[in-house]
């Protein structure tokens, strides 16, 4: 009885291992991709950091907020790339950056604070 | 500042004029309960405490009313969860006044992210103060995601452009002016062409002798850039208020009290109702500022002006909710 349930066991391990590396694995790469495709700018302290993010073109960045206070991050280039609503703290805005250039932005509520991202 | 050192320092000042330094001592304790009168140029000063001794003719004027700022109703973290009843306890201070005051002076943060419900919590608790006029001049939590809209449809009335607008009491001529609009990267808070111009149009045909208030959000002098405690164009404004000899600029924006005399001019802004902030470079942003909760209503309060006509300048008391 002991043995049976033992070697049941064995297999049942080697099975779940097999899954468990595999799923690993596909989990390490997927977030190798997302690490090159999204990028995160942490609001905090009146201050979006980094300040200067370069990215590849293609690249989504997500602002979130984690400052006690709302902010907006909205882009200052002549089209106006990119305005999000206003964040409340954990809130979050993302916009993918489709082409090279340098975008500059700032809180339209507190304008002293600046940002900008350079798509390469 | 220890409680001696404030009696100390208020003993030398009663009823003798003061060199400019102490006037600024004056002013820098006008937060903790000092009260500080011009007559004619000269400054007295007299302890909150002591006020039942002063005869009332020194203090009460013609004209009185209250200025409350930054109620930021919906804020709700650490440095303060119950902002409607800290608002709720300035409405009961401005209450107890002895002297009704005649209305009062919102200078902005109303809300503070722009909801309606925000707008309406704000309106049903000022509607159990005594004043039952109230004006307001926008912050810039009040304008987000319409530029303004609503901010307008609910208190711009009668008002110009982004909600400017002027009206008389007892011969005091009162100016909203609106700072928080089309805030450019890096700057600071801006009046704009349009509202200028208007300015300059408003006043032109006032007498010299008629003294002016003037109310707006941000502060029209340079409180401290860095945190974008400023107007970037207010020098145009008050060159136009330049012939008055007596001008009151009334503001908000920084959550604490801070005053400046600049000839003519008094700059006074207002503690809030909700959090306040740090003093200028204290702390790495201007972020609500973490007090221990017995503290809390210290750091908030409102501001009773009283005009005497025929006197200099108007009298700015700032009492806490404590």
């Amino acid at each position: 009885m002991r043995r049976s349930v033992s070697i049941a066991g064995l297999a049942a391990a080697l099975v779940l291992g097999t899954l468990g590396f595999g799923a690993g694995q596909k989990s390490y790469v997927a977030s190798a991709q997302e690490k090159m495709s999204m990028m995160e700018v942490k609001i905090d302290n009146f201050t979006f950091g980094p300040t200067t993010l370069t990215v590849p073109v293609g690249t989504t960045v997500t602002w979130i907020n984690k400052d006690d206070i709302p902010h907006t991050v909205v882009s200052t280039d002549d089209s106006k790339t990119f305005k999000s609503k206003v964040l409340d703290t954990d809130e979050k805005f993302s916009f993918t950056f489709s082409k090279a250039g340098t975008y500059p932005y700032f809180c339209s509520i507190h304008p002293k604070m600046t940002g900008k991202v350079i798509v390469q | 500042m220890s409680e001696k050192e404030k009696d100390e320092l208020l003993n030398d000042h009663n009823h003798d004029g003061v060199n400019r330094r102490g006037f600024l001592k004056c002013m820098a304790w006008a937060g903790t309960g000092a009260f500080c009168v011009m007559k004619g140029g000269v400054l007295n000063s007299y302890s909150l405490s002591r006020i039942s001794e002063i005869s009332t003719p020194d203090m009460v004027g013609e004209l009185s009313f209250v200025q409350i700022s930054d109620s930021h109703m919906g804020f709700n973290k650490p440095a303060n969860m119950d902002v409607a009843g800290t608002l709720k306890a300035a409405v009961d201070k401005i209450n107890a006044l002895s002297g009704v005051p005649e209305f009062m002076l919102h200078t902005g943060d109303i809300s503070h992210l722009s909801k309606p419900e925000e707008f309406d919590t704000v309106d049903q608790i000022l509607k159990s103060a005594t004043p039952k006029n109230v004006f307001y001049v926008p912050g810039e939590h009040d304008v987000l995601n319409d530029d303004g809209k609503q901010f307008l449809e609910r208190y711009g009335k009668g008002s110009k452009g982004a909600g400017w607008y002027s009206f008389e009491k007892k011969g005091v001529h009162f100016i909203g002016l609106v700072n928080v609009m089309n805030l450019k990267a890096g700057g600071l808070g801006t009046l704009g062409h349009d509202q200028l111009e208007w300015l300059e149009d408003d006043v032109k045909h006032l007498k010299h002798s008629t003294p002016i208030v003037v109310f707006a959000h941000i502060p029209l002098w340079s409180v401290y850039p860095e945190w974008g405690w400023g107007t970037d164009d207010s020098a145009q404004a008050l060159a136009y208020l330049k012939k008055f000899g007596s001008v009151t600029v009334l503001n908000g924006h920084i959550h604490q009290t801070m005053q400046k005399v600049e000839g003519n001019v008094t700059f006074h802004t207002a503690a809030s109702t909700a959090f306040p902030q740090p003093a200028p470079g204290k702390a790495d942003s201007p972020g609500p500022m973490k007090v221990p909760a017995e503290q809390l209503k210290s750091v908030l309060g409102i501001t009773d002006v009283n005009y005497i006509q025929g006197k200099h300048a108007l009298a700015v008391v700032d009492s806490s909710l404590a």
